[in-house]
């Protein structure tokens, strides 16, 4: 069980930058997600954090201990790779056993350690199975038994569900996180997939081109997106983004959008210029009344709700309402904002505006 | 399978398969059966012509190739009478064996500079393959290409440079010299082949191991080792068939202490001229250990000399 806390982490391969600076804390417990598109240095971070690769710069603390220059296997720690690499020329048995084994353990304790792994797992009808054989999700709960058995400070998981079918990947989630819940260890998971991250997730660190873009719970970064980037990556559809070119003055309300006043939240920093006005699909109403005008141009169905696609002088929206509102193609129609999710950014720099409602998610990262 | 499979093969295509398999199979091993059979033929069964395919077995090829015998008078001949069956056998000449002959020590140091040179290919071959693999290596695509470009000439192209360094430096006719030679010539061809299986293997298991408590070595050696077993055996076979037939350099650098076997055979010479059977009992042993070596490693062989093209 540890605290983890890595600061001003880097990481050159030779000419490249795979992480140019990243700062975060993970508290005892907690199950943490590392979220970004492929190549964003999250795994980079990770094999940092766990020994396999040597930081160019900066500090990691287990513990309150600097390990960074520390081996791998010195720094008490369990690594769930994505192919789950299990030795394959060893049954299940050895498999989950080895690591107790190397740090010289008894043949019995060992044997009855690993036995109770199993039950935890419910993988006690394949302990003398080679691994060859063995599906997806028994492979997994496998790796994930090696990295138990141990007993280490934190797990450190890199995609482990991304080798598995969509339908099991469901299935193992719960079982990974529910898993999490009853030993309480401090867990880290790199993954690609911002529905699985928001699932699992205590925190969440969203990456990009090395950078730490965000760092929170999953609501707050939902709602509150501290970047364009964040905006565009968390929520399926992603958060809407208008460009305009305009004026927010400290301490406004309102703003001009297409001659038309929209609320927002009240503003803690101004920006002239380039400005972009984020706001989540749910919170785009469909109003004949409001002035903010959009034509519909495509609905999809899903269910509960629809996502209708409109167009508007400052590009296209989409909308996600109930699905029995009636909506045509090819009508007008207007568009009214919920005043209290409005997100500004500046479109320069791509940070968001502090407003009355991102403020406190803000100063967190 | 159905009988309108387009993939799999009809009846008669398998037969016509199967008959050029068995065909391909003879025409290969002809000369080889030719070779065993001489090796059991008299002297003049040997050279008989038209060739005879079937004749009256005798091991006196084996005995000449193992002796080396003197003729000898009548009287000798009555008062000592042959204690064994080979002396029976070179009795037909009058002659008594003398003495063993030079071809054991000649084996042996066939064996003795195969296997040795073949063992440090491998082992060298198999750090340096697992450091270009899994290291950066500054200039690593030229190292690799400079290593590979050793084997762009025939060896026997430096033949006379190599003779001069090892008059020089006191490695001719030494089994040091020829092992040093071997190795060189067949580290290159290691370092590629199983530079190629190291790659295969997915870094992830090492990684396992390093954080399972294992040093660098150690996961090398417990989790990287095992699974390159199929890729390390059939580099091995490769080097030893090289080293093993060399004939070349053995011939120029090599005349007595350690000469190898190939060499050699081809002098054994008998009563009036070339001993043909003796020579073919020599080609039959020397066949022997690469023919017990490639079976002992067979099962790693198909997938090794497919290059890693099959997915496992």
């Amino acid at each position: 069980m540890a605290q983890i806390r890595i600061d001003n982490l880097r990481k050159d391969f030779g000419d490249f930058t795979a992480v140019k600076s990243s700062s975060f804390t993970i508290e005892d417990g907690e199950f943490f997600m590392l979220l970004g598109p492929s190549g964003c240095g999250k795994t980079t971070t990770l094999r940092m954090m766990a020994g396999l690769e040597l930081p160019t710069s900066g500090e990691i603390y287990i513990d309150g201990e600097e390990v960074g220059g520390r081996r791998a296997s010195q720094r008490d720690i369990a690594f769930v790779f994505q192919m789950f690499a299990l030795y394959p020329h060893m049954n299940v048995r050895r498999n989950i056993g080895y690591p107790l084994r190397s740090q010289g353990a008894s043949r019995a304790d060992t044997r009855r350690k690993v036995e109770e792994i199993a039950r935890l797992l419910g993988i006690t009808d394949i302990l003398d199975s080679p691994v060859g054989g063995l599906s997806g999700g028994d492979r997994q709960r496998v790796a994930l038994g090696r990295a138990i058995v141990r007993e280490p400070k934190a797990f450190f998981m890199d995609e482990p569900l991304g080798a598995l079918d969509a339908e099991f990947r469901e299935h193992m989630a719960e079982e990974l996180r529910a898993l999490h819940d009853r030993m309480g260890a401090t867990t880290i998971y790199v993954t690609h997939d911002q529905l699985e991250a928001m699932q699992m997730g205590d925190k969440i660190v969203v990456m990009n081109h090395g950078m730490v873009e965000q760092f929170g719970v999953p609501q707050d970064l939902y709602d509150w997106p501290a970047t364009l980037f964040v905006a565009g990556f968390l929520g399926s559809p992603p958060m809407n983004v208008l460009f305009f070119n305009g004026t927010v003055a400290e301490g406004a309300e309102t703003l001009t959008l297409g001659g038309q006043e929209i609320a927002v939240p009240v503003t803690r920093e101004g920006a002239k210029g380039n400005v972009a006005l984020g706001i989540r699909p749910e919170h785009v109403h469909l109003d004949t009344e409001a002035g903010y005008r959009a034509k519909v141009i495509a609905t999809e169905y899903l269910g509960t709700t629809q996502i209708v696609t409109l167009r508007t002088e400052h590009g296209d929206i989409k909308a996600r309402i109930p699905s029995h509102q009636k909506v045509t193609e090819g009508e007008t129609t207007g568009l009214r904002f919920d005043a209290r999710k409005i997100t500004l950014f500046n479109a320069d720099t791509s940070q968001a505006l502090r407003s009355a409602g991102n403020e406190g998610v803000l100063s967190l990262g | 399978m159905s009988d309108f499979s387009v993939i799999a093969a009809s009846k008669t295509q398998k037969w016509v398969a199967g008959i050029l398999v068995v065909a391909y199979a003879v025409i290969t091993l002809l000369p080889l059966l030719w070779i065993i059979a001489t090796g059991f033929k008299s002297p003049s069964d040997a050279i008989a012509y038209p060739p005879k395919v079937l004749f009256e077995p005798t091991l006196e090829g084996y005995v000449n190739l193992f002796t080396t015998r003197t003729r000898q008078t009548a009287e000798y001949l009555a008062a000592h009478p042959p204690q064994t069956w080979y002396e029976e056998i070179v009795r037909k000449y009058d002659m008594v064996i003398a003495g063993p002959s030079r071809f054991g020590g000649r084996f042996m140091n066939s064996v003795i500079i195969g296997f040795v040179s073949t063992f440090l290919s491998v082992f060298l071959g198999t750090l340096a393959a697992y450091a270009f693999s899994r290291f950066r290596i500054p200039l690593k695509d030229d190292l690799m290409f400079f290593i590979l470009s050793t084997r762009m000439m025939p060896p026997i192209a430096v033949a006379i440079p190599i003779f001069l360094m090892f008059r020089a430096l006191g490695l001719s006719d030494t089994h040091a010299g020829m092992i040093l030679l071997y190795t060189a010539v067949n580290l290159s061809l290691a370092v590629w082949l199983l530079k190629g299986f190291i790659d295969e293997i997915p870094r992830e298991y090492e990684e396992a191991a390093l954080i399972d408590g294992y040093t660098r070595f150690q996961a090398f050696y417990k989790v990287v080792l095992p699974q390159a077993a199929t890729g390390i055996a059939s580099t091995a076979i490769f080097c030893l068939i090289f080293a093993w037939n060399e004939y070349a350099f053995a011939v120029l650098l090599t005349s007595g202490t350690a000469q190898t076997a190939p060499p050699f055979i081809p002098t054994i010479i008998g009563v009036g001229g070339q001993d043909w059977p003796a020579v073919a009992a020599g080609a039959t042993i020397f066949l022997l250990p690469v023919v017990v070596f490639t079976i002992l490693l067979r099962k790693h062989l198909l997938r090794g000399i497919t290059f890693g093209a099959v997915r496992k």
